[in-house]
């Protein structure tokens, strides 16, 4: 898959105040049976997007690019839809203050960004974005820091990552140079490891 | 100093170490079903790049197929495009594949498991979070996501960054009554759905060892619930003799050898796990959940909580919002909530063990008049298995539904799902807000506690009867 490099992205936020937000919220199973990788905004947040009080109906949040959630954000089933869902909707980051695994490393496939910030920072994120919706948010990976207003604080990511973000590079290629490891491997495999094929009578 | 059994699986796999990269680890086996490959292999398609090792997967159909009337053609045009789909890339990428209405076709974690394709000491993966299950035979197993599974498909590797290991060590004998699916219920209610977040676990103690490999899947399968991604129990001989004589096992002298390996498969002794956490079998009881994630869960014998009692403002927060969903009052006795569907199934529990238990409490009586109990076996084995012992009657004549295999009403992907409103006793492994249907409420419950709840109408434990 190609992916698009990410090195900055100012936009607004939204603040979703709710923790363990499971990739089933984010989006149900139903939406779940496209053979595409786009079309799938239209199941993000499903079930709460029927009430109108839900923070997504909000005018006040309709070109937000930024999702401030609560603690334990994309726990449960596996599902990259909930990433593809994010995206098409238009969101470039999220950030909580823990992500379950899968979902962490799905959205860093993908170029989804997701930082993690200290739940103190959270709440005066989500403080700051209510008090004044259109103000503007910058998540910068050179500095590895988000800023607003005044404020300038900055989260951890990994160096080989945060590279492969900002330089849009695939995975599969990155591996693919070093096929040569993988063909030597395979010649000291142990060989009683099950196979598939052929398929037994 | 020792290793632990995760690190020593982990090593054995490394293609390629590389300072401020992270670890290539090989993959021995990768499972794939049709709802997280159909992006996957159109990657392929694009990039023109093949199957690495298709002798090392396998696909299977069990997320999207229905359990009634598999014999025609499948009734959702859009549920119908994605099975075809599948079959066209397995066919297209030379991928064996058990499609509907083959014997072997089913739940891929049950399926892996019955083939003897899941071994000790192997690292597997698959597009579904519980593919921590295979982790009962002490092999690394975990789930990933659709470019991971373009990424194992293209060259039978992923590069991982190593977990930190925790060790749950659950020492003491199981009152009669009480599974291995309450062992699981208890743990994640005492670390919380993140509290394995970024470790391997390591399922350890007398208990543990003295359970069948099928219970012992039910504890592996849920560790996602718990935030870790993988977790695993060290192979013994429960593990070798279920393995022996399925159609993959290893044959002849490769079973000697395999043995060989198989048996250095544990942690050492002088090993240091990052973290350990202690829990006392003997004091479990039925568990069961009563709010929307898998740490909500209390003793089946207690009260719906307040959400007052924690102290945590985001666990009380939470638990407010959790009960105005299940629509459950503080101080509610649990065995008082009555229950409109009870189904019996998924890759937690739809295995011929846990048939054999909830038919054994069934057998004889009658599933409550305002209760519907579907039962779903976890694979066309299983389904076949059931019926050679007369489960399928026993269900059958209780008032019970006997459907063909699948995940079914465990995510209410096909048109098996709970009506908004509805509330349901599951044997799955998530109780999220409308995860068996929108507006569906879920307790997560044991087999025997299925049971005995179709029984009665209301949350029950065999003892109750």
């Amino acid at each position: 898959m190609v992916m698009e490099k990410f090195i900055s992205h100012t936009g607004t936020g939204i603040p979703l105040r709710r923790s363990n937000v499971d990739t089933d919220q984010i989006i149900p199973a139903v939406y779940l049976k496209r053979v595409t990788r786009s079309g799938f905004e239209d199941g993000l947040f499903a079930a709460w997007r029927s009430d109108p009080e839900f923070v997504l109906n909000k005018a006040e949040f309709k070109s937000a690019t930024i999702l401030v959630a609560g603690v334990d954000f994309g726990t449960g089933s596996s599902r990259e839809h909930a990433v593809w869902a994010l995206q098409n909707y238009g969101f470039k980051v999220v950030i909580s203050s823990r992500f379950a695994d899968i979902f962490r490393g799905n959205s860093l496939k993908g170029g989804l960004l997701t930082v993690i910030l200290p739940q103190v920072e959270i709440e005066k994120l989500w403080a700051a974005i209510e008090a004044d919706p259109t103000m503007s948010i910058t998540v910068d990976l050179e500095s590895k820091s988000v800023s607003y207003k005044n404020e300038r604080i900055s989260f951890d990511l990994d160096d080989y990552t945060r590279w492969r973000l900002m330089e849009g590079l695939d995975d599969i290629g990155l591996t693919m140079r070093n096929l040569g490891d993988v063909e030597k491997f395979e010649e000291k495999r142990a060989n009683f490891k099950p196979k598939t094929l052929p398929v037994l009578s | 100093m020792g290793k632990t059994l995760a690190e020593k699986v982990w090593e054995d796999h490394v293609v390629r170490r590389t300072t401020g990269e992270p670890d290539l680890l090989y993959i021995d086996l990768h499972l794939i079903h049709e709802v997280t490959s159909p992006q996957a292999f159109d990657g392929l398609r694009l990039s023109g790049r093949k199957v690495r090792r298709p002798d090392l997967t396998l696909a299977t159909e069990d997320h999207n197929v229905p359990t009634l009337d598999i014999d025609k053609p499948i009734a959702d045009p859009v549920s119908r495009l994605q099975v075809d789909t599948l079959r066209k890339n397995c066919q297209e990428f030379g991928v064996r594949i058990h499609s509907l209405g083959d014997v072997e076709q089913g739940i891929v974690h049950v399926v892996g498991p019955q083939l003897g394709l899941t071994q000790p000491g192997m690292t597997i993966v698959c597009g579904d979070s519980h593919t921590s299950t295979h982790g009962a035979f002490g092999a690394l197993a975990f789930g990933i996501g659709t470019s991971e599974v373009e990424h194992v498909l293209a060259t039978q590797t992923l590069p991982l960054a190593k977990p930190k290991t925790m060790a749950i060590n659950v020492e003491g004998t199981l009152k009669p009554g009480v599974t291995s699916k309450d062992i699981i219920l208890a743990i994640i209610a005492k670390i919380s759905t993140g509290g394995g977040q970024g470790y391997v676990l390591e399922y350890r103690g007398s208990a543990i060892r003295a359970l069948s490999m099928e219970a012992r899947m039910t504890i592996c399968n849920m560790s996602i619930e718990a935030g870790a991604r993988a977790g695993l129990i060290a192979p013994d001989e429960t593990t070798f003799e279920y393995i022996k004589g399925r159609p993959h096992a290893p044959q002849g002298a490769d079973w000697g050898a395999a043995i060989e390996y198989w048996k250095t498969l544990k942690t050492d002794d002088d090993a240091k796990f990052d973290k350990e956490i202690y829990l006392n079998a003997d004091e479990l009881s039925p568990f069961v959940t009563w709010g929307t994630n898998p740490g909500q869960g209390i003793p089946l014998n207690s009260e719906v909580p307040n959400p007052e009692s924690f102290s945590d403002p985001e666990e009380r927060t939470a638990a407010e919002r959790a009960l105005v969903y299940m629509d459950l009052a503080a101080g509610t006795p649990m065995k008082k909530i009555k229950i409109d569907t009870v189904f019996l199934g998924s890759c937690t529990n739809g295995r011929i063990e846990d048939l054999r238990a909830a038919a054994a409490i069934i057998k004889g009586k009658k599933v409550d008049a305002n209760t519907r109990m579907m039962v779903v076996p976890g694979s066309a084995r299983v389904r076949l298995q059931a019926e050679s012992e007369g489960l399928d009657k026993v269900f059958l004549e209780a008032g019970a539904e006997w459907r063909s295999a699948g995940c079914s009403m465990c995510l209410g992907m096909n048109p098996d799902q709970l009506k908004p409103g509805e509330r349901s006793a599951s044997t799955s492994n998530r109780n999220f807000e409308g995860r068996q249907g929108k507006g569906g409420r879920t307790h997560l419950v044991s087999p025997l506690v299925a049971a005995a709840t179709a029984i009665r109408g209301t949350l029950s434990s065999p003892a109750d009867l």
